[in-house]
């Protein structure tokens, strides 16, 4: 099937290869990825800081540039709950119902959610020889509700020896511009994630939204754990043939 | 303009058109139990609960239950005790060696203070919650008479056991002062430990008469 | 701990900066958050109809709120029918000019006093001290924190901040007539200020209480507590003066069978809390012989006015929320500056006291907006959406200054540069330039201007030379 990506404005600049690992992963499923050159940012930023008429110039673009298209893959579950969630409430804010209809129109998933329930697919021959533990981020997992959906994708990775993460559903601390606002909670916060991680004893540690990741990364990398972060999708791109996405 | 009007404008003015909107409350919860419990089933699971706030509870037929207050008082080295006045007589009968004093005229608070306990029944108890609730009907007496002694002895008969808390919100009476009692008074204010005794008696004891109602 | 009077309390950040560091204060959180979590989750988790209960509290709530005026003026016919006199108080101050009166008239100069979050919202216990009246606080928490002179840092468990040894040390030295061979046992500490407010008690003419709920149907007032020191106020003196908001008030007598269900289980995780009082007016021959009841605005009505902030006046102050967010364990309560912290005071406070001072603005921020809270609210309030929309009034609220924030200009340069690919795409260029100078082994550790902040302890990566969409183009390129 036909899938346009939405690679979210974080990942274009910082993390291009999750990018890159999502076309991989789907093309290597049959499927024909389109890269809609005209994208930028969901708003999702402005909209959580309280800034509600950028937010609301950002959703017009990102309407314009998706409505009308099929689905809508990104492998970010933040972005994702923006468009799904925010959407309507940005539109009401801005006494805009021209998009909020736009925003009804959209079928945007989270990557996770797009391969389990729209494809249906839990094994997507992926290999990954490594101790991987799996943070659920506060967005997917509470507000789209994910579930074990990336859980279920991580099992069936062969050669990956997945290990449970303590306390995993408590927040990393990330929360957007919380990290710089707050960034002493931030900071507090993300030390007892990275000790619940290191008690793990992973090499990596994977999650479906690489703004958390780069928090937790970025505390990992400081402290000179060793530790790699890693989007869930990368690691389920890697093959034994694949030499990108190898820790 | 006075405060009241001030205060409902103010009201009608923040609700604007929304002012009124009636709301459907689904009320999909559970009113009784969830099985079908026959009535030695909420009995015993009123005695479980209650036992679990570290009340002690006590099973005892009808034509126990003067021994049994007399037992419980005299195993608390009890000499002198507070009853309402209308408590049924033969829950005392049995009584030797402890003065019972009615309350009536009322026991200053000071006096109550100096009791070694309190005995009363009970207008409903809740299964689910281990719950007694007092409402100052027939052998309660007033509130303060059950809080201010140190040991309250309550007799609970089966028949006023019901399962859930929508069953004993739909049997009391609103209108009465209601007290409803989980157990001794207790506080978790420290590190969270709990604490079983403060202000409230420190000791609570159930008489759960099986049976009927004599 | 205590702020001198006067000083607005200091933003959310800066607080929190303090408290992080106490070493004493995030052992206590921990510990105590971590056990009431897990009694909450056994407690709700025990009831298979947790969810219909929560729909329901929901929707009590909603129905109130929408038709506030007229249960209002229901509760205040079955009050007065019942023997009680209702006053009505659209501020603070107001309030407390009641509560003052109503002592005096009585001709006492001490009350006793059950924990209620109202009395602090509007200071009484400091405009009864200005007018020559001492308010006793009874619940077992609330006097720590009075003998220390300290502030309530959690709903529920308002000396959730001190530990054992903190609370004998102060009681050894502030509460008179405490053994000297007191030890640190919970038990022990308990006994001791069961002897001290017992005389007073026995003593008190007057009492002020706050109310749990008030059904407007008939005329009732309910009050959870544990300890018993409310049925001792409730009970034994002479006068009751209950302090209330307005948003307390539920319809009917039959909407309690879903609220002591949903109260207990999600604040204490108990099945049921020691002691529940409920009263109508005036009983003769049994507890107080004069009932007045203050319904208080205070700002209520602001929120009210809000469509999407009012939910949070559903709020039946369990407490869970503080719980189970991941920033009240690390911070406590103090940081929030006010009397409701944690998630709920950081949507109701800035409501409650607008959003023009610094203060209430900094609170909506004081989230993650991980979402914990809303999972388990039982009345199922949407604490981040609302926190989403109150920053969206204190940024409005600023908008328009004759200097914009420099945080308005850069999320306005951000947003205009993010409308227009072509911008995007040239930005994304410079940035990626810019941050790779600031790299050093893959790496920036030092970010400048308010970035800074972020690396202060976490690196960042530095962006690879090659955006997404450059590899897109040159493969497409390459077809």
């Amino acid at each position: 099937m036909r899938v346009e990506l939405f690679v979210a404005c974080f990942n274009d600049a910082m993390f291009p290869g999750t990018g890159r690992a999502v076309v991989r992963l789907l093309e290597r499923l049959g499927h024909q990825v389109v890269f809609p050159a005209g994208q930028t940012c969901c708003g999702q930023m402005h909209w959580n800081t309280g800034y509600r008429q950028e937010a609301a110039e950002l959703a017009r673009a990102f309407t314009g540039v998706f409505g009308g298209a099929g689905a809508v893959v990104t492998p970010s579950a933040s972005c994702a709950t923006t468009v799904r969630e925010a959407y309507p409430r940005i539109a009401r804010a801005a006494g805009d119902p021209g998009l909020a209809r736009a925003a009804e129109g959209l079928a945007v998933y989270e990557l996770t959610e797009f391969l389990v329930d729209v494809l249906g697919v839990t094994d997507v021959g992926a290999y990954f020889p490594h101790r991987v533990t799996y943070h659920p981020t506060c967005h997917s997992m509470r507000m789209l509700g994910v579930g074990d959906r990336p859980l279920r994708l991580l099992r069936a990775v062969r050669g990956l020896d997945l290990v449970a993460l303590p306390a995993a559903g408590e927040c990393c601390g990330f929360g957007g511009t919380f990290a710089v606002k707050n960034s002493d909670v931030s900071v507090a916060m993300v030390a007892d994630k990275v000790r619940h991680i290191r008690d793990t004893a992973a090499d990596v540690v994977c999650a479906v939204d690489n703004s958390c990741l780069s928090h937790i990364g970025g505390a990992l990398s400081r402290l000179r754990s060793g530790v790699r972060v890693m989007h869930l999708a990368e690691i389920l791109a890697a093959t034994e043939a694949a030499k990108e996405g190898t820790p | 303009m006075n405060s009241r009007e001030k205060v409902l404008g103010r009201v009608r003015a923040a609700l604007g058109p929304a002012r009124g909107t009636p709301v459907e409350v689904p009320r999909g919860y559970r009113r009784r139990l969830a099985e079908p419990a026959d009535r030695a089933d909420v009995v015993a699971l009123f005695s479980e609960r209650v036992a679990e706030y570290r009340a002690s509870v006590r099973h005892v037929g009808a034509d126990e239950v003067a021994t049994a207050v007399a037992a419980a008082l005299w195993g608390r080295g009890a000499a002198r005790i507070a009853v309402p006045a209308d408590l049924p007589y033969g829950w005392l009968a049995e009584l030797e060696g402890v003065q019972a004093v009615a309350d009536a005229p009322p026991i200053p608070a000071g006096a109550l203070d100096g009791m070694d306990g309190v005995v009363t029944g009970c207008a409903v108890a809740i299964a689910q919650t281990g719950t007694i609730v007092l409402d100052g009907g027939r052998g309660q007496g007033r509130r303060a008479l059950t809080l201010v002694p140190d040991h309250h002895l309550c007799v609970v008969h089966a028949d006023q056991i019901v399962g859930t808390v929508p069953e004993a919100v739909a049997r009391l009476d609103p209108v009465r002062p209601l007290t409803w009692i989980s157990g001794p008074s207790a506080t978790s204010d420290i590190e969270m430990a709990r604490v079983e005794g403060v202000h409230g008696p420190r000791v609570l004891e159930v008489l759960i008469v099986d049976g009927p109602l004599c | 701990m205590t702020a001198p009077a006067g000083t607005p309390p200091p933003k959310f950040a800066d607080a929190a900066r303090a408290a992080l560091a106490d070493t004493q204060l995030r052992r206590n959180l921990h510990n105590a958050t971590a056990t009431i979590r897990e009694r909450r989750a056994a407690a709700a988790g025990e009831l298979p109809d947790w969810e219909e209960l929560r729909a329901a509290g929901a929707a009590i709530k909603d129905r109130t709120l929408l038709n506030l005026d007229r249960y209002l003026e229901e509760l205040e016919r079955a009050v007065t029918d019942a023997g009680g006199t209702v006053h009505w108080a659209a501020t603070a101050a107001e309030a407390n000019r009641i509560v003052t009166r109503l002592v005096r008239a009585t001709g006492q100069r001490e009350v006793v006093k059950v924990k209620s979050m109202v009395t602090q919202e509007i200071g009484l216990n400091e405009a009864l001290a200005a007018a020559g009246i001492t308010a006793r606080e009874t619940d077992l928490a609330e006097l720590i924190v009075q003998l220390g002179d300290d502030r309530p840092s959690h709903i529920l468990v308002p000396a959730i901040h001190r530990n054992r040894a903190q609370i004998r040390e102060l009681f050894l030295r502030a509460m008179p007539g405490a053994p000297a061979d007191l030890t640190d046992e919970p038990a022990a500490l308990a006994a001791a200020a069961r002897a001290y407010l017992r005389e007073r008690f026995l003593a008190a003419e007057v009492a002020v209480s706050g109310a749990n709920f008030m059904v407007a149907e008939t005329g009732t007032m309910v009050v959870l507590e544990s300890e018993g020191n409310g049925r001792m106020c409730l009970t034994l003196p002479e006068t009751l003066i209950t302090v209330a908001g307005i948003e307390k008030v539920v319809p009917t007598w039959e909407d309690l069978e879903v609220f002591l269900q949903l109260l207990p289980r999600s604040s204490t995780g108990e099945r049921m809390n020691p002691y529940t009082s409920t009263w109508t007016g005036v009983t003769p021959g049994d507890g107080p012989r004069e009932f007045h009841l203050v319904l208080l605005d205070n700002g209520r009505t602001k929120a009210l006015a809000d469509e999407v902030g009012r939910a949070a006046l559903r709020c039946i102050r369990c407490s869970a929320c503080l719980n189970v967010c991941p920033v009240y364990e690390r911070t406590g309560g103090h940081a929030y500056g006010s009397v409701y912290p944690g998630p709920i005071g950081a949507i109701l406070t800035p409501q409650l006291r607008g959003v023009k001072a610094a203060q209430p603005a900094s609170l909506p921020f004081a989230s993650t907006l991980c979402g914990a809270c809303t999972d388990l609210c039982p009345v199922k309030i949407d604490i981040p959406e609302i926190l989403v929309h109150l920053r969206g009034e204190v940024v409005e609220a600023r908008r328009h200054r004759p200097v914009p924030t420099p945080e308005l200009a850069l999320m306005r340069t951000a947003a205009w540069t993010m409308a227009d690919p072509r911008r995007y795409e040239a930005a994304l260029r410079r940035g990626t330039r810019w941050a790779r100078l600031l790299s050093r082994g893959g790496r920036i550790r030092r970010l400048p201007g308010p970035l800074g902040k972020w690396s202060d302890a976490r690196d960042l990566p530095a962006p690879p030379a090659q955006s997404f969409r450059a590899w897109w183009r040159e493969r497409e390129g390459g077809r």
